[in-house]
Order: structure tokens, then sequence, then C-alpha cells
């Protein structure tokens, strides 16, 4: 197959795409009262995270940006697990999932 | 073909993304999220990592997302409800988000020219086997982190477990 221009895509426009699910994240986070909403936007913050490191690996032919985006998947997983955990003990203490509701470190 | 890629499936990224900042209750963003992550799935294979992308769909909206899921279902989340603190959040969400946006696309759309640009599968699969560039990376020079990680995972395993038990 022969790149044309047509073919080729800047890696800015994958930043680019990359910043505005991370904004999008960063929105969701603080306008969300949910605790389990706000848990899915950090999701959504390091997919688009990952989204960078694979264009640069991209961008550079080397692998080793794509092995980072593994660790970071690694790393994701271990925190829903113990993350969902802490939820489910807060949810049986205080009964309530909204995050204003939950002050106890507030005197 | 890699433009068409990159539009179709950035676009229903990004308008996961938005359903997910909209909506109000949480199996509808969590929902909205597993479309973002097959998307990003479709992404990642079109910039050569096929590995990347298989552990995409399989991790991240096959594990982790059910995992989501289970939890709202197990705890009967209902909708969310407007209060004073989600107010002043989105006083000062929207505009932060915004800046925190314009910052990052100022500065990719600055360095442009020192950034190339990329085609469909790239040089990383024409040479070798994606995946058997990544395995060889892991299992030679990151030998170490990827053992670390096992411990990690079964730190969070017994993490879990601990922590969502019934006190007795």
């Amino acid at each position: 197959m022969v790149p044309t221009t047509y073919n080729l895509v800047p890696t800015a426009y994958y930043l680019i795409l990359a910043a505005m699910l991370f904004s999008i994240g960063i929105a969701a986070f603080l306008i969300k009262r949910n605790v389990i909403t706000i848990f899915i936007s950090i999701e959504l913050m390091l997919n688009a995270v990952n989204l960078t490191f694979v264009a640069f690996a991209h961008m550079w032919h080397q692998v080793s940006g794509q092995i980072f985006v593994f660790f970071v998947m690694v790393v994701a997983a271990a925190e829903a697990a113990v993350g969902l955990a802490i939820i489910l003990s807060i949810f049986r203490t205080r009964e309530t999932l909204n995050v204003d509701e939950i002050d106890l470190m507030k005197s | 073909m890699q433009l068409a890629l990159f539009i179709i499936f950035g676009g229903l990224a990004l308008v996961g993304a938005l359903n997910l900042l909209f909506q109000r209750h949480p199996i509808h963003s969590a929902l909205s999220l597993v479309v973002v992550m097959m998307s990003l799935a479709v992404l990642y294979w079109s910039l050569g990592a096929e590995f990347l992308a298989a552990a995409q769909v399989i991790v991240y909206s096959g594990a982790i997302m059910v995992l989501f899921v289970f939890v709202i279902m197990l705890l009967n989340a209902g909708k969310e409800e407007r209060t004073r603190g989600s107010r002043a959040a989105y006083a000062v969400g929207f505009p932060g988000a915004a800046a925190i946006f314009c910052l990052l696309s100022f500065v990719f759309l600055s360095e442009r020219g020192a950034l190339m640009t990329s085609n469909i599968g790239g040089d990383l699969s024409n040479a070798v086997d994606n995946i058997a560039q990544v395995s060889a990376m892991l299992f030679t020079r990151q030998l170490l982190p990827f053992e670390v990680t096992s411990v990690l995972i079964l730190v969070a395993i017994l993490g879990a477990v601990v922590l969502a038990r019934k006190e007795q």
C-alpha cells in the first residue's frame, strides 16, 4: 500500500484527541457527585494518557511506550479492584454514594 | 484509511466521553466508557499496537468495566441529585477543564512541525511482529518491573478481599 498524503494523520491530532478526552475526564471528576462515576472518570483520564503513549511510541518507532501502557493497564486493574472494595465498605458503613455526605475527615 | 479510522473512531470516543459527562445515572456513564475504550482499541490497532488493542478490549472493557457494572448493580446506585457542592463544581470544573485543554492543544499545535505523521499499521509491525517486539522487550530488559507488577496484582487482590469482607 503506497501511503498518500490523504492517508497520513499528524501525530498532533492524536495528542489533541487525547487532550480532549483528558479534559472531559477532569470535568467529570470535578462535577460528578457519585463515587463510582468519579472513579469512572479517573479511568477515562488513564485511557487518554495511554493514547498519547501509543501515539508517541508510533512516532518514534519504539515499543517502550507500549510497554509503559501495559504497566498502566496493570496498575489500573489493581486500582479498580482496591477502589471498588473501598467503595463497597464505605457504602456498608454510611449507606450513601454521594461524596458530599462522606465527610468523616472534615471536622 | 488512517484518516478515516481516526475521524470515525476518534469522533466516537469523543461522543462517548461527552455522554459520560452528561449522563446522570452511573450505569449510563459506565456503558459510555465502554464505547470510549473500544474506539481507543481501534485507534491503538491503527497505530501499530496490536497487542495493546487486544489487551484494551480484554482487560479494560472486558474485566475492569464488568467489575464497575457489577458494583453499580450490587449497590443499586440511582441517579445523582444536584447539591450545593455540585453547583460550585460546575462553576469551577468546566472553565478549569477548558483551560487545561487549551493549554495542551496550544503546546501540541505549536510543536506540530516537530511531530511527524502516522500511517496505518506503522513501521513497527512491518519488519517484526508487534507482539514479538513487545514480549522481547518485556521479558528481557523489563523483566524485573514485570515481575513486580505481578506482586502488585497479588497485593491488590488480597487488599480487595480484606476490604470487601463483612466485619465479623
